[in-house]
């Protein structure tokens, strides 16, 4: 499109499409697409909803080179049904995730998702198991997957399942992560537990701010496709590593936190034990002074999460 | 979903190359435009899947427009449609025959 080659120096990745976000995201006209629109491999569960139907059913596949380096992708679009994961759009992430594994290439998974799709449920929360599985199975021999989270849907459900089991997340402040949405928290447990509504709050407790702080993302950039891009450069020179010592420590490292902060009714008061100066100034920092004030305090993941 | 499907005589052909072009998401008000170059050069075929029934007359009115406006000739054009209103419609298929157009990368 032209707009994304004309704003690839300034592109909102939060605004952009996920073909948008692609093209921005590769070496310019290396993207090629897999099981494209024209195949029509549609939802076979949408039209007994009588629901719109999407051509890509959502999620854009496909093959391209990252500073020169062959890499397979995948983007979700998050405008269509929340980016949920269905049977066609889960497969499709399936069947890329296992020729990672195959042609042993790194993938790039650019999330933007709300979860499993409710009208073919069974289905996505299937795929979202053989999506995990995979992952770890093309990691186990040394392939790295990569997640970018910065979407209008943020990275939600089944979705931050499968982020947790990427090698590096990389993160803007916009990118939320969790497991549960704020709706589905407030709805279950009540709103002194947690307002939906309070949108600071939610962004400071499931924003890719804190994320970073606490080791669930490992890279936090700017809301710039070229950020995402030149992180996720980086992000492919470091090693991958995947094996039961890496996940034993992980273990440990969350179960240490979750005995540390498990109280803690705020993200602010959870910054300020980590030792961060003026905790309740980080929602308000630019990127640059962000990361410097977090730079010797914020916990790592390393490899797991 | 109501389906709508339209063959109309297009004055001039679409201009480029490319195989084929998409734009837009099925989204509230919102609508995905797939456009590829299978049609005779000198027709345009529109099949549309709406969310929004009982629209037609407005949907042909729409297409007929687009078609006689723009280079559209050999175009088969599919459109998932999430109740857009006709000015974005216009818009789609518009930004679709200028996509198709632009050079490959």
């Amino acid at each position: 499109m032209t707009a994304a080659t004309a704003n690839r120096s300034s592109l909102s990745w939060y605004e952009a499409s996920a073909r948008q976000r692609l093209e921005a995201l590769v070496d310019a006209g290396s993207f090629n697409e897999f099981i494209g629109p024209e195949l029509r491999e549609m939802s076979p569960h949408l039209s007994i909803f009588d629901l719109p139907e999407q051509f890509d059913d959502g999620i854009v596949i496909g093959r391209g080179r990252l500073d020169g380096q062959p890499v397979l992708v995948a983007a979700q679009e998050g405008r269509f049904m929340g980016g949920a994961f269905g049977e066609v759009h889960g497969a499709k992430l399936t069947g890329l995730l296992r020729a990672a594994r195959r042609l042993k290439q790194d993938v790039l998974i650019l999330f933007d998702t709300g979860g499993v799709r409710l009208q073919e449920a069974n289905a996505g929360e299937l795929a979202i198991a053989e999506i995990m599985r995979a992952v770890i199975e093309a990691r186990r021999p040394g392939v790295r997957v990569i997640g970018l989270i910065g979407g209008r849907a943020g990275c939600y459900g089944g979705g931050s399942l499968i982020a947790g089991t990427c090698s590096t997340l990389i993160v803007s402040e916009q990118g939320r992560i969790s497991v549960s949405g704020p709706e589905v928290i407030e709805t279950n447990k009540g709103i002194e537990e947690f307002d939906s509504r309070d949108r600071a709050f939610v962004w400071r407790t499931m924003g890719g701010k804190h994320r970073y702080l606490l080791g669930g993302a490992d890279i936090f950039v700017d809301d710039e496709a070229s950020a995402f891009r030149h992180a996720a450069i980086q992000a492919l020179k470091s090693k991958g590593r995947c094996d039961l010592g890496l996940l034993e420590a992980e273990q440990q490292r969350l179960e240490r936190r979750l005995q540390r902060f498990g109280e803690a009714s705020d993200a602010v008061g959870i910054w300020q034990a980590i030792g961060v100066d003026n905790s309740e100034e980080i929602p308000g920092l630019p990127t640059r002074e962000f990361l410097r004030r977090a730079a010797d305090k914020r916990e790592h993941a390393h490899d797991a999460r | 979903m109501e389906k709508l499907s339209f063959k109309l005589n297009a004055p001039t052909s679409a201009g480029g190359t490319r195989a084929l072009a998409i734009v837009g998401v099925v989204a509230s008000g919102n609508l995905e435009v797939l456009l590829e170059r299978t049609s005779p050069a000198n027709v345009c075929t529109i099949d549309i899947a709406t969310a929004a029934h009982g629209f037609g007359a407005v949907w042909e009115a729409v297409v007929r427009d687009f078609v006689a406006r723009r280079a559209a000739g050999g175009l088969r054009i599919s459109i998932n449609d999430g109740g857009a209103r006709p000015d974005t419609v216009a818009l789609r298929l518009a930004q679709g025959v200028r996509l198709i157009e632009e050079r490959e990368a």
